[in-house]
């Protein structure tokens, strides 16, 4: 049963990113279009919990947003400028091409001329519709901090001229990459949060949602697809991921507990970005995702795919983690000792990463060599020695079930 | 919108090109102020050396005067042209074709030019 908070979420979802877009067009001003839709969202938090959600929740926004502009107009020099731009106050609701102005808004978000940090909080102010405090709580970062990265970037966009439209074809595919990348830490994100009751937005629910309304949106791009496919499988599995506060790895989990129909939705997600012949390693995160999620037990899942789904992965983001995941995969196909052997020859260039030495650990104690698993976990501890390597860890590890499935 | 475009390099790494590769380089940026004449307003300009440079700054008892560039950065700006385009994305899909972009060290700069005064009013 969804919660006022539940309902409130979607609402905003639904309508700020739209809203954002349709008032910069029609006042000619992202930060102050931003400023009054983020305006509203924070009076529409206090007064649909406090009243409920009004019936037509888009236009009580619209209202609200609108008003907080023409406020904010009064208090600049080129009102008068602007207002004759602007025309007249008020306006019907349409609801109407909000998913290409949402797309557009995200992609001005994502553009790669802001700062990397400030992309994801602005797209989820703008785009998502959360507030500052929200978002600080999500990113364990001051509200200061977090409200100043914003300005900066929005600013950015107004004075440097980066427009709120779609990229042109040739440019659609890489833009689109950072856009990717932005959902897919927010995803992350989430997932890691989602055990306190401090949040009252799923940031996971989120991503998942606007990685759907990217593939629908642009149905031609295979990648989208195969975000929307890897977010919604994993997301399946959230309700079995934390016990009493404390994370569930994947071997570990109740399996009836996941959302089976969620899963077989991501599947067919993972067919329809199939068909368009694109592979991508979002797509071969989601096939892997898949294989673990359907498997009936960690045993029996068929590990053999998964090991190959990882190699193909390798070649689209040789990234340590994706190669280490390929070795515990494969530890599962030809035992702990041939993937021993292969992790050794990693030796080298992956000597300072602690996961190297957590991942060698985990391959000595099945083996038996517990002095030398000992030695390799204190080895990875020792790597994440200073405050921001383990914040770092942290992240990582809880990350890993993206990566490795837990 | 008007942008300032500032092109930079590093001398240090330009001395290691193949001298035939920069000459073809050259003649690719001729045509390439060429092909974008259409964006290009007021006159831009290329400097001579970072070696010419003179730099006149603050001091406690009035400006003083010193030899060379006004950091000590490894790159050095070598020009700089200033386009008229709809907005950042035309900005940057100029830019992204100069074709010095192929050389090692070579960065440009893309700045908006102040247009409204009236922010400052």
């Amino acid at each position: 049963m969804p919660t006022t908070d539940d309902l409130l979420a979607r609402t905003l979802r639904e309508e700020a990113g739209p809203l954002v877009a349709r008032l910069s067009r029609r006042f000619g001003d992202f930060d102050l279009a931003e400023e009054a839709v983020q305006g509203a969202v924070v009076e529409a938090l206090t007064s649909w919990r406090r009243d409920g959600p009004p019936d037509r929740p888009g236009a009580w926004l619209q209202v609200a947003a609108t008003r907080n502009a023409m406020d904010g107009m009064r208090h600049r020099d080129r009102q008068r400028a602007l207002a004759a731009r602007a025309g007249a106050a008020g306006g019907t609701y349409d609801p109407a091409d909000g998913t290409d102005d949402r797309l557009a808004l995200l992609f001005a978000c994502c553009h790669p001329a802001l700062a990397p940090d400030a992309r994801l909080a602005l797209t989820l102010r703008a785009v998502v519709g959360l507030t500052t405090p929200q978002i600080a709580r999500a990113f364990l970062v001051h509200e200061s901090t977090l409200a100043q990265r914003i300005v900066r970037a929005k600013r950015k966009i107004v004075s440097a001229g980066i427009a709120l439209t779609v990229p042109p074809e040739a440019d659609l595919t890489a833009r689109l990459d950072d856009v990717l990348a932005v959902v897919y830490v927010m995803f992350n994100e989430g997932f890691v949060s989602s055990t306190g009751p401090t949040q009252d937005r799923d940031l996971a629910a989120d991503a998942v949602w606007l990685a759907g309304v990217i593939a629908t949106s642009l149905p031609q791009e295979a990648e989208a697809w195969g975000l929307a496919a890897l977010l919604t499988i994993q997301h399946a599995r959230s309700r079995a991921r934390f016990a009493d506060g404390d994370l569930v790895l994947l071997r570990d989990q109740d399996r009836s507990l996941w959302d089976h129909d969620a899963i077989a939705e991501g599947e067919r997600l993972i067919e329809r970005a199939a068909t368009l012949r694109r592979p991508g390693r979002y797509q071969l995160q989601a096939a892997i995702a898949a294989v673990h999620a359907t498997g009936a037990s960690w045993a029996e899942t068929d590990w053999l795919q998964i090991s190959l789904l990882y190699e193909e992965l390798a070649r689209h983001d040789p990234s340590p983690v994706v190669r280490l995941n390929r070795i515990v995969a494969h530890a599962q196909v030809a035992g702990p000792g041939d993937a021993l052997a292969w992790l050794e020859t990693l030796a080298g260039p992956l000597a300072d990463y602690h996961l190297f030495h957590a991942t060698r650990a985990e391959l000595l104690a099945a083996l038996g060599r517990d002095d030398e698993a000992a030695a390799a976990n204190r080895r990875a501890l020792e790597l994440t020695a200073n405050d921001a390597e383990r914040r770092l860890l942290a992240t990582r590890l809880h990350r890993r079930p993206m990566s490795d499935g837990s | 919108m008007k942008y300032v475009l500032m092109y930079t390099s590093r001398p240090d790494l330009a001395e290691q090109t193949d001298p035939e590769a920069a000459q073809a380089i050259y003649k690719r940026v001729y045509e390439w102020f060429g092909e974008n004449a259409g964006v290009m307003a007021d006159s831009g300009a290329e400097l001579l050396g970072v070696e010419t440079a003179t730099t006149v700054k603050h001091g406690s008892d009035g400006a003083v005067v010193v030899d060379g560039p006004f950091n000590e950065a490894k790159e050095v700006i070598g020009g700089f042209s200033v386009i008229d385009v709809a907005d950042m994305d035309a900005a940057i899909a100029v830019v992204k074709s100069w074709p010095m972009l192929d050389l090692p060290g070579v960065a440009v700069e893309i700045r908006p030019m102040v247009e409204d005064y009236s922010q400052f009013e």
